[in-house]
This record gives C-alpha cells, structure tokens and sequence, in this order.
C-alpha cells in the first residue's frame, strides 16, 4: 500500500484518498439528479401538452386548489431546504449538536408538508373531485357537503359546437346519446340543452380566477361551465404532485436514516458524504415543488 | 475546526466547499420573498403572460437553490453540466413533443371522452 | 481437441492459487459478492439464460410462420410469443448485455481500479434486474401480454375491465420500470468509475475504446431510462386507478405515448450497439496486432452517436399523424446517424489494412459484425427516407432491419467479446475449432434468416401477422410468401444450431478446456496484464499505464501459448 497516509474507517477499499470517494459519491449523485430530472421532466411533458392544447381545462381545474396550501407548503419546503443546508455546513464544521437539530428541523418540515398535503388530498376525496374515472362516480351525499342535491348532473359539453363537430364524440350531448336504450327519465335533462343554454337556475358560481379561497359551492359534475375532460386537470395533478410527494416520503426515511447515524456520531468534517448527498436529494424535491407550485397552484 | 482554507488543498483532509450560514439564510430568505412575489404576481390578470412571469420566477428561485445550497456554486463544473444536460434533454423531450401534439390536437379533440361520456350517460339515469 | 498435453505443466503454475473464483467458496459467496467480476459473471449467466428463453419464442414464431394457416399456435398465443419474445430479448437481454455483463468484468480492470465506484449498488442494481427477471414471468403466469414489446396504448390500456388491471401487461411495464432502474444504476456507476477511478496515468485518450464506448452508453442509460421509467408508470396507474395521459377512452393522447416510448426506445437502441461497438474495436485492433486506426475519431464518434441518438426518436413515428415539420426534422438527423457510424466502420477497416489478421473465433466474429453492421446501417435509409419508409413502416423489411443492428450487430459483438475474454474470466481456453465452426453457422443462419426477410418485406409482407393466407390474399402471394418464410426458418434452424453448438463447447471448456495464459492473444490493455483469471482486487499497485494499442512490445511464448512483455525491453511495471 502505498498510500501517503493511513486508510481511514470511512474510506472503501477501493479508493485512495476520502476526497477522491467524495467527489466519486457526489457526481453519482448528481447523475441520480439528473435522472430525477427526467422522470418529473415526462410529467411535466404531459403537463405542458394538456397545458399547451386546453389551458381552459387548467384554469378552470386551478379553481379546486386552495393556493394558501400551495404558498405554506411552498414555504415549508423552502425553509426545511434551508436548514438541510446548514446542517450540512454544521457537519463540515464537526458541529454534531447542529447538525442533529437542523436534521430534525428538516424531517419536521417534511413530515409538515405531508400532513398539508394530507389535508389537501382528503379535502378533495371528500369532495368527489377524484382523478381518474371516479371523478364521474355521484359522491357519497352525506359526506360530501356541497355537493347539492337540487342541481342535476351536467354532461353536456360547452365546446363541441366549437370544435367543428366532426368526430362521433362530438355529437354527444347526453339526451341524444341516449341511442337504441333511449330512456324517458332523460328527458328532464334536455332543459339545460346543448351549448349556450344556460337555464338561470344553474348559475355558475364565480367566474374562474377568482382567488378560490372558499370552496366551491358545487361539484364540477354540476357545474355547465365545466370543460370536457375535466377529470384530466386531475390526473395530471394527482400524478405530479402524488409522485412528489412519494419522494418526500423517500425524503423523511432518508432524514431519519441521517438522524440516526449523526445521533451516533457517523459523521464529522472528514467524513459528511451521506448528509451532503442526502441533502442533494431534498434540494431536489424542493426545485420540483417549486414548479409546481406556480403551476398548479397560480392560474 | 472553523475556518480551513475556503479552496481546499488537494490533499485528503477538509472535502467540499464550507458554505457559510450567513449565504445560505439570505438565500433561505430570497426564496420566500419570491413566492410572496410570485403569488402577488399571480393576482394580477395578465392574460398569457402570467404562465411565463410564475415560469421565470420559479426558474429563479431553482437557480438560486441549485447554486447555493447545492454547493453548484462552489462545486466541480462538470456536475453542473450533468444537471443542465438533464434540463436540456427536458426541453428538448417538452417542445418536440409540444410542437407536433400542437399540429393534431385541434383536429383529433372534439368533446369528451368516450368513456367519459358513457360514465355521464349513467350518472344521469 | 486434444489438449491435454498442453494442460499439464502449466497447471501447476503457483498465480492460479487464488483468484476472484476460488478466493470464498458457497453459493453465499457468490449471491452476496462486491466484486464486479463475479456482478459481471452472474449477469453473464442470466442474460444468456433470457435469451435462451426469448429464442425458443422466436423458434416457435419461426415454426408458426414456416407454412399459410394455423400451424402450431393460435393467433392469440402467437401475438404473446412475439411480445414477450421482443420485450424479453430487449429489456432483459439486450439492454443489459454487454455493459452489465462483459463491461461490469472488464471495465475496472482495463480502467486500472479495484472496482467500480459503489460496489453495493452494483450488485443491487443486479438484484433489480432478477425482479425484473420474477415480473417478466408473473406477465406470463398472469395471462401472457399480447401488445407487442411497445405496448403502444389502445393495445396495452384494452382489456382492463375484462381481466382485472393486475394482469400480464401490469407486470410486464412494472418489470420494465425495474429494469430500467438497473439498467440506470449500472450506467451510473460506470460513468462515475471512469471519471473518479482512473489511476494515473490513465487519462482519456488513454483509455480503451471499449471503454469510450461504455461512457458514452452510460451516458444513454443515465439521460434516457428515467422517461421509460415514466411512461410505464403513468401506462400502469392508468391501467389500475385509471389516471393517466396517454389512453384515448379516458381522455389520453395515444401519440403522445410514442413520443414518450421512443424518446427512450431509440436511444435504447444505441445502449444495445455502442458497447458492442466498442467491444469491435478492441477485437480488431487486438487480432489484427495492429495499433487502432483513428483512434480519437471513434472515440469521438461514440459520444457523437449518443448525442445524435436523442433527436431521432420521431423516425419510429412517420405514419402515426405527426407533424410534417417534425418528420423532415428527425428525417434530417437520422440520416446523420450515418456519419459517426461509417467513421466507426472506416477506422476498423483502416486497421485491418496491412495488419497480421489472426482468424480466430473473437476475429471472425468482429468481421461477421462489420458485415452484418454494415448492412444494417445502409437499410436504415431507406426507413429514415419518410417517402420509402411509408411503404416499409411495419413490414417485414423493417424487421429485418433491426435483427441485423439487434442480432447482427449487438449480438454478435456480444459473442465475439465473451469468445475474446473468456480465457480471462474463466481462465479456461475453448475449443478453437468449434468456435470457428460455430460462428460460421450462426453467420450463415442469421443470413439466410433475415436477409430473406428483407424481400418478404419489400413484397409487403407486414410484421406480427400470423397467417398469409386465406380470404384477401391471392394464392400467389400466398404461395410466395410461403417459400420465402420457409427459407427464413430454416436459416433460424442453423442459426440455433450454431448456438447450441456455442453453448456446448463452452460449457465443455469450463471442465476441460486448456489452462488460459495471462495474455492469449496478445492485448495490450490492463486486463491482459493480469492473470487469468485475475485475483480478487485486480491490482495490488496502480498499473503502469501505455498506449493500449502498442502491441511491438509483446512476444509469443511458444511455452506457455501466449504473449508476454519482450524480454529485451526492460518493462518494470506491471505483471510480465
């Protein structure tokens, strides 16, 4: 071995010196970055193409978001990456005592954006506003408390005679689709009728960058302003932020792996590659919520 | 073991950049000043604009995060060009992607979707 | 072969006594190792096992096509033999190949390290590929998948209410995404190796070709799995929760699922060739004993064909309604392929000039590799060309095309890179004469199979068809078809023949083959310079570095059948 000096605990075998097994971590993580990068960057590929050919499926999907969540959040994961940041300069500096507070401050504020997120997410299932299929299933009325039971169904679509009215979709408004089982009982719905005809009895609440703050009095099922395919707002809103929010979990188990091993003195100014790569990490998940932020939340 | 020498030599003792605390607290506190600025902004009916203004504000904030307390700043460049390569790719992937569905969209999306539709026929009986 | 008289004073040679085999004994040791060469030799094992498996589907898809009508399978078995024979041998095999198998044994060698970078995350990217490996057979158990290795989206988002969504093609992108997860981790590491593990001395332009090669592939799998990663996760929460972007029932745009397939697929490609590539350009140079030729144009042409690999993923789409504008674009930049490319296949041939040509087994499969390349890259024009392409897209000719790049060139490569390294990894010598035989029937074999599938397809004989016959085809066309796909098969009977024959003649090196020498055919790169094979942590001291192309400094041992440094020049680095 001829290695200048003696071959610390930390350092694997196979390398030489500890800074040549730092710089070794820290560009794999950084290539694991970049590949972080390019999952989100297919979503937001979706994002941009719905974004792109419906921005009205957006703003009015923004509506159901509540942007005082988004900006706390926002606040949130922007403060526990300051203090992922510390705790890194606190291990640099062989300062153990910080570094245990400033990792537990950071695994606070990911556990609080969870919980936010938590909120977030059941206030919307409680509502009905599902992505996917069960976006169109009736809610279940007791819980869902403004969901009103004197508004109908709305399964009329606003822009098909717009679109030109070519495929077989398009002339789809509910009474006519009714076909070979053509039921009496739909009849009723024809009062509201196709485009344009909006009978005053279903006003629409608000127009749609009012600052939702309050929730919405109807379900989007019985709003006639409700765009077609307004589920989709939700799906693309569901994936993005339900696979961030994946990462956050990674994120708290990876903090509270941190935790352990700074609480038995792992780490010191020779040897801090896991708290900096695990930082690496959470900065990332903090860039991601920062775009999607503005882009769900401020429409 | 407070202050070593800011660009460390090349030897095994004291690796990475020590960023210090005063740096990373005005950056912490830029970031929160702009989404105060970016939710005002937000308020504001620009039309088409706003997307862009939330969009260069939010690359700001990445951008400080990325060079701060990421040690970007400070860091070997070739890490630097991973994360851009990354980002290029996205753009790349985004506008390719966007310019063609731009081309068939208008002509393919005339009303909901089947299943939609059918899903609507039920709930109305 | 009679080699035993050979055998017997070397095998008492004291540099055996341990090595990366014998150093731990017990399945544990193997299933719990670090070491990338043992990563390297369980990956070898498993990709061939895959593709044996993904053969004997093609054999059957061969078998059905041999005669008009239903042969031995049905049309619904016949489309789940050729989906899971395609996503078995791309995911599974091809992806994996050479990098994870072959690259993960030679490349810390070569590069003069210990071993890669994160030794942990080697072995549990293998691990993911082994659940990849269970997933791809829960698709089967779980009703088979019918939707062609693309899983293009009407086809892989059908059927949900009808077989519940934790069905065959639920496992099978899952199995996907696993791979890709291993296939990323494995370029990671690699590309982390080379920049932070060189010794010195070793600088870039010092490195082997191989090496550049599987850069640059590192560079594929890093940039491009994530967005495979994706579309199969939304194409799978589509299939079970029913959010998703990409199926035209709920809302999705099913273009917007090829964009998202092929931005990785196509580059995918390139993880297939590149490293074979590489693996050429060492056989060359190494069996010819001649220094490579250009050695920065291939090198350079490694990165430049992984960059361009990014912006061609549209020529996969010309007939699927994308834009006019788009299709010229990516029509423009595929036929730009073709420049990095002819610069590889140039600079081999530039080497072979005037060189001493050993034709070996390794040798004879690097020219069966430039052939067969070289056919494959020019029937890629006539697919790049959107006009011609047109009336190919989805035939035969296309078919034909990819098993020329796929098997013609990354598999043969493959072979001809474990023929080269196998006294190095096993510390065994094959039997050269069967070898020879052997590569001249898959040689032969893969001719007749795919180059007759080149004319069915110019006829129009489309892809995935079951049958050629009955009502809407005229019995000319029925009879000519016919003749043509009966050659095709038979030629594939050849091709497994040759195969087998591979098969057993390695197998049989393993328990008799003659004791391997250090360097058998006199390569001048790191990994000659150890033992065959070599000890558990490769080097003790950083190796001395040369030009990895130099061999004037390599001798023939008529006594222990192979080179060695020449004994007039005083050499003191390295293991003589």
């Amino acid at each position: 071995m001829s290695h200048a000096d003696a071959h610390p605990d930390f350092l694997r075998h196979h390398f030489h010196t500890p800074k040549q097994q730092f710089e070794a971590g820290k560009l794999g993580m950084w290539l694991f970055l970049a590949t972080e990068v390019l999952l989100f960057g297919g979503l937001f590929c979706g994002y941009a193409v719905w974004r792109g050919n419906h921005p009205e499926m957006f703003k009015y999907g923004s509506q159901f978001l509540e942007t005082k969540w988004g900006a706390i959040n926002t606040a949130v994961l922007i403060t526990s990456s300051l203090t992922m940041a510390a705790a890194v300069t606190a291990a640099q500096r062989d300062n153990r005592r910080a570094l245990v507070t400033l990792l537990s401050l950071t695994l606070a504020g990911a556990l609080v954006f969870l919980g936010i997120k938590y909120i977030e997410y059941s206030h919307k299932f409680h509502e009905g506003w599902f992505p996917g299929m069960k976006f169109y299933e009736k809610p279940d009325l007791q819980h869902a408390k403004t969901w009103d039971h004197s508004k109908p169904i709305i399964g009329n679509e606003p822009f098909t005679a717009a679109a030109g009215a070519t495929g077989q979709a398009s002339q789809s408004a509910a009474p006519t689709r009714g076909g070979p089982e053509a039921e009496p009982s739909t009849v009723a719905l024809a009062a509201i009728g196709p485009a344009g005809l909006r009978p005053g009895a279903l006003e629409p609440p608000q127009p749609a960058h009012d600052d939702h703050a309050e929730a919405h009095t109807t379900h989007p099922l019985q709003d006639p302003q409700r765009p077609r395919n307004a589920h989709m707002f939700f799906n693309i809103y569901f994936m993005m932020t339900g696979l961030h929010g994946l990462h956050v979990l990674g994120g708290v188990l990876l903090l509270s792996w941190l935790i352990i091993g700074a609480v038995k003195g792992r780490f010191s100014a020779q040897y801090f590659t896991p708290v900096d790569l695990g930082g690496l990490y959470w900065h990332v998940v903090d860039l991601i919520w920062i775009f999607l932020f503005p882009l769900f939340y401020l429409i | 073991m407070t202050t070593e020498s800011p660009d460390n030599p090349p030897s095994s003792h004291g690796v990475g950049h020590i960023v210090p605390i005063k740096t990373l607290v005005a950056t912490g506190l830029a970031l929160l000043v702009f989404t105060l600025i970016t939710v005002w902004a937000a308020k504001i009916d620009l039309g088409d604009l706003n997307i862009w203004i939330a969009l260069a504000i939010a690359a700001l904030k990445a951008t400080l995060v990325v060079l701060f307390f990421m040690h970007l700043r400070y860091d070997r460049p070739f890490n630097g060009i991973i994360f851009v390569t990354s980002l290029a790719f996205v753009a790349l992937f985004i506008s390719f992607a966007l310019t063609d569905t731009k081309e068939y969209a208008p002509d393919v999306d005339t009303g909901n979707a089947p299943r939609v539709v059918e899903a609507l026929d039920e709930l109305q009986q | 072969m009679t080699t035993n008289e050979v055998t017997t004073p070397i095998e008492s040679e004291p540099a055996r006594e341990t090595n990366y085999l014998n150093a731990t004994t017990g399945i544990m040791s193997w299933l719990g190792t670090l070491d990338h060469k043992r990563i390297g030799v369980m990956y070898l094992v498993s990709v061939l096992m895959s593709f044996f498996v993904a053969g004997l589907f093609a054999m059957v898809i061969r078998i059905e096509l041999m005669w008009p009508g239903e042969t031995i399978i049905d049309q619904d078995t016949y489309n789940q033999m050729f989906t899971l024979h395609g996503a078995i041998m791309v995911f599974l095999v091809l992806i994996p190949s050479v990098p994870a198998s072959l690259g993960n044994f030679v490349l810390p060698i070569m590069l003069g390290a210990k071993d890669v970078a994160f030794p942990r995350l080697n072995l549990f990217s293998y691990y993911l590929w082994v659940t990849g490996a269970v997933m791809a057979v829960a698709a089967i158990l779980f009703g088979g998948v019918d939707t062609g290795w693309t899983f293009y989206v009407p086809y892989s988002t059908t059927g949900v209410d009808d077989r519940g969504a934790m069905d065959g093609v639920f496992f099978l992108t899952m199995a996907v995404f696993v791979l890709g997860f291993s296939s990323i981790f494995t370029g990671l590491n690699f590309i982390v190796t080379i920049h932070r593990l060189r010794p010195p001395g070793m600088t870039w332009f010092k490195m082997p070709l191989f090496l550049w090669a599987i850069y640059a592939t590192g560079i594929l799998q890093v940039m491009a799995t994530p967005v495979i990663g994706i579309t199969v996760l939304l194409l799978a929460v589509e299939r079970t929760v029913g959010i998703g972007i990409f199926d035209p029932s709920l809302g999705g745009d099913p273009i917007l699922f090829q964009h998202f397939f092929w931005f990785y697929s196509h580059p995918a490609v390139y993880i297939m060739i590149l490293p074979p590539m590489g693996i050429i350009s060492e056989l060359i140079s190494v069996h010819s004993h001649k220094h490579i030729f250009g050695y920065r144009f291939i090198a350079f042409s490694s990165v430049a064909i992984a960059i361009f690999s990014f912006l061609v993923w549209g020529h996969h789409m010309f007939v699927s309604s994308q834009s006019p504008l788009l299709n010229v674009v990516f029509s423009a930049i595929t036929f730009s392929v073709a420049i990095p490319s002819a610069v590889k296949v140039f600079n081999w041939l530039a080497t072979l000039y005037k060189g001493s040509i050993s034709l070996n087994t390794p040798m004879l499969y690097a020219l069966s590799f430039i052939f067969l390349f070289t056919i494959a890259g020019l029937t890629g024009l006539p697919l790049a060309v959107i006009a011609t392409d047109i009336h190919l897209h989805d035939t035969y000719f296309v078919v034909a095309h990819f098993h020329y790049t796929m098997m013609g060139g990354a598999l043969t490569g493959m072979l001809g890179g474990i023929h080269h390294w196998w006294p190095k990894i096993t510390g065994r010598m094959y039997s050269e004469v069967w070898g020879r035989i052997a590569c001249g029937l898959v040689f032969v074999g893969f001719n007749v199979t795919f180059f007759t599938q080149f004319v069915l397809g110019s006829l129009g004989m489309p892809r995935r068809y079951h049958d050629y016959s009955g009502p809407g085809w005229a019995q000319e066309t029925t009879d000519l078809f016919h003749s043509l796909h009966f050659v095709s098969t038979m030629g594939s009977f050849i091709m497994a023949l040759g195969f087998f024959l591979t098969a057993g003649y390695l197998i049989h090196s393993l328990f008799r083959g003659r004791r391997a020498p250090a360097n058998p055919w006199g390569g001048r790169s790191l990994e000659w310079q150890c033992p065959s094979p070599p000890p558990v942590y490769n080097f003790a001291e950083p190796p001395h570095v040369g030009d990895c192309y130099d061999f004037s400094v390599l001798e023939w041992d008529e006594q222990e059948q192979g080179y060695h440094w020449r004994r007039d020049l005083a050499h003191d680095a390295g293991e003589a």
